[in-house]
């Protein structure tokens, strides 16, 4: 009586219909390692009854085509992030077997970041990383693993120490961390060797159900077509010169159950609690916005950086949120914490807010003159400028725009804080426009934590600001502000 | 197949690629290259008829997913080492 001991593992789609050309074979060259690997790892998917809850996170190189082959959840990553989109994945989905299934170009030159810091938080997911010491998609560049004197495309003289440096031993380099749980480096040479790499990957798999932690497994594989050798050459000089430069051991195996990040630890439910973010105090008095005499707010606050532009902008942001409205505020500014220049786009709207970008505000708060003469020309005709006079001393003049001038840094130093010179631009802007209600932002302010000496000045400075303008009304209550 | 081997080893001459990696790795040196070329322009390997033990070394040494089917005859025992 016959029966089947080993075929196609029904991992495998039966064809591969998303595949150009023959459907029946993969793409891979003869004598490839990826289509054993893609083998061992779907039969180990199989016996472990895993299908419908392996998610693959494919990387960009040969095996980019994985998912033509694996009925199994699939994600394509960009180059070298499979295990930063894994991390998503698993976190998102605890329940989920998530593997990345990498080359040596993927995760050790462009990926070798995301790698390091996906094993040194200890997510618990699973690697497979295809060593073959070469680019193969590309066409047989030099990769971080290039052993010592291989000749490539790129080190057509051979490598060098001096010249490119010595290969990466990714194990080794992940085994300084604490994180990993297991870390195991195997080799697609003899039969010997395949069975130990059987062993490692269905391990390493096994680990992520049981929550064990990080796994990853390094594959040394032969590339056939790009070492320009027969496949069987192939798999001899993997044994001559790979195996002797990565040397095949286990380099980790612990249960790292309890180093792997607190809302994956096996067992706890993936229902975890958020922890409560700051308070949101909802506002008694509500401005013109949510009284619907004022349209949508589109608006550009500019200035030099420690002007506090982008706190002003928060600061109608937070008050609006508290008013029931929708907002958005996106900061933009140099590097420098002090005298770059910084701006913010602020929205405010009753309906649901498409783009955060504003290239054509409808009011314009410049603090500064560079400011002024960047953006002056976007303010959409019957819009406001607002500007601190103290500073922007010279305005053009600007047809259709109402132009309100406050002296900001002299206020403020009639305060005797001149850091407020912000806040008295703000309440400036509320006085004439009155779009959100003073209170809103002081509900903001204390909500975040100020402390009472601080809203106090703040308070007056709103109040001073509020004053300068006094009598001022918005020309053009219709426009969408 | 030979009924008298406890093993035997179907490939299909579609999916190989004449690689030659279970030839080489075959304990039991049953297998070959066969002599025509395939769909895709390989020689592709070919069993010859009897010796099989059934070991599946071939499967895993394939690189290719649905090349390679081993079956093992259940009333065969494996004979004492």
């Amino acid at each position: 009586m016959w029966e089947i001991k080993h075929s196609k593992p029904a991992t495998f789609y039966d064809r591969f219909e998303r595949k150009s050309g023959d459907t029946e074979i993969t793409h891979y060259c003869p004598g490839c390692g990826h289509g054993v690997l893609h083998k061992l790892v779907a039969e180990a998917i199989d016996d472990f009854g895993i299908q419908d809850r392996a998610i693959l996170v494919g990387c960009v190189g040969c095996s980019i085509f994985m998912y033509y082959y694996m009925d199994v959840g699939n994600i394509s990553s960009s180059h070298g992030r499979a295990p930063a989109v894994a991390t998503g994945v698993k976190r998102a989905r605890p329940e989920a077997i998530v593997f990345c299934y990498q080359g040596d170009g993927d995760l050790a030159a462009i990926g070798g970041n995301e790698i390091l810091h996906a094993a040194n938080r200890g997510e618990p997911i699973t690697v497979f990383f295809v060593n073959n010491g070469i680019y193969g998609m590309t066409g047989g560049q030099m990769a971080p693993t290039t052993p010592l004197g291989q000749k490539t495309t790129t080190s057509p003289r051979g490598r060098t120490a001096q010249v490119e440096g010595p290969p990466i031993r990714m194990c080794e380099l992940l085994s300084t961390l604490d994180g990993p749980a297991y870390i195991e480096r195997v080799a697609l040479t003899d039969a010997k060797h395949h069975m130990r790499a059987r062993k490692a990957v269905r391990k390493a798999l096994k680990n992520q159900m049981e929550g064990r932690g990080f796994s990853f497994i390094e594959v040394l594989s032969a590339c056939p077509s790009n070492w320009k050798v027969s496949p069987k050459d192939a798999i001899q000089w993997v044994e001559k010169n790979m195996v002797p430069i990565f040397p095949l051991q286990v380099f980790r195996d612990e249960d790292k159950h309890g180093a792997t990040p607190l809302c994956l630890r096996h067992g706890t439910s993936p229902e975890r609690k958020i922890p409560a973010g700051p308070k949101i105090q909802e506002s008694a008095v509500r401005g013109a916005i949510a009284g619907g005499e004022l349209g949508e707010v589109s608006m550009k606050l500019a200035g030099f950086g420690g002007q506090g532009v982008l706190f002003s902008g928060l600061a109608l942001a937070e008050a609006a949120l508290r008013e029931g409205l929708q907002v958005s505020w996106i900061p933009s500014y140099g590097p420098e914490m002090r005298g770059g220049t910084a701006n913010c786009h602020v929205r405010i709207s009753k309906s649901p807010i498409a783009s955060p970008l504003i290239n054509r505000p409808s009011s314009l708060m410049v603090f500064n003159q560079p400011s002024l003469e960047k953006f002056a020309d976007q303010v959409l005709p019957g819009g406001l400028l607002l500007a601190n006079s103290s500073m922007v001393t010279d305005i053009p003049d600007l047809p259709d725009i109402q132009i309100v001038r406050v002296p900001a840094y002299e206020a403020a130093r009639d305060l005797g804080n001149v850091k407020a010179a912000n806040m008295i631009m703000l309440g400036a802007y509320l006085e004439i426009t009155r779009a959100v209600a003073q209170e809103a932002i002081l509900a903001a302010f204390t909500d975040n934590g100020m402390r009472p000496n601080l809203l106090k000045a703040n308070v007056a400075a709103l109040e001073a600001g509020r004053r300068i303008v006094s009598g001022t009304r918005l020309q053009n209550p219709q426009l969408r502000l | 197949m030979g009924d008298s081997d406890r093993g035997d080893v179907k490939i299909s001459e579609h999916h190989c690629k004449g690689c030659g990696l279970c030839i080489e790795a075959c304990p039991a040196k049953v297998l070959a290259q066969g002599g025509s070329l395939n769909r895709q322009g390989y020689y592709a390997a070919v069993y010859q008829g009897s010796g099989c033990t059934g070991c599946g070394i071939c499967f895993y040494v394939c690189p290719e997913p649905g090349a390679i089917t081993v079956l093992i005859n259940k009333a065969k025992k494996k004979p004492a080492a």
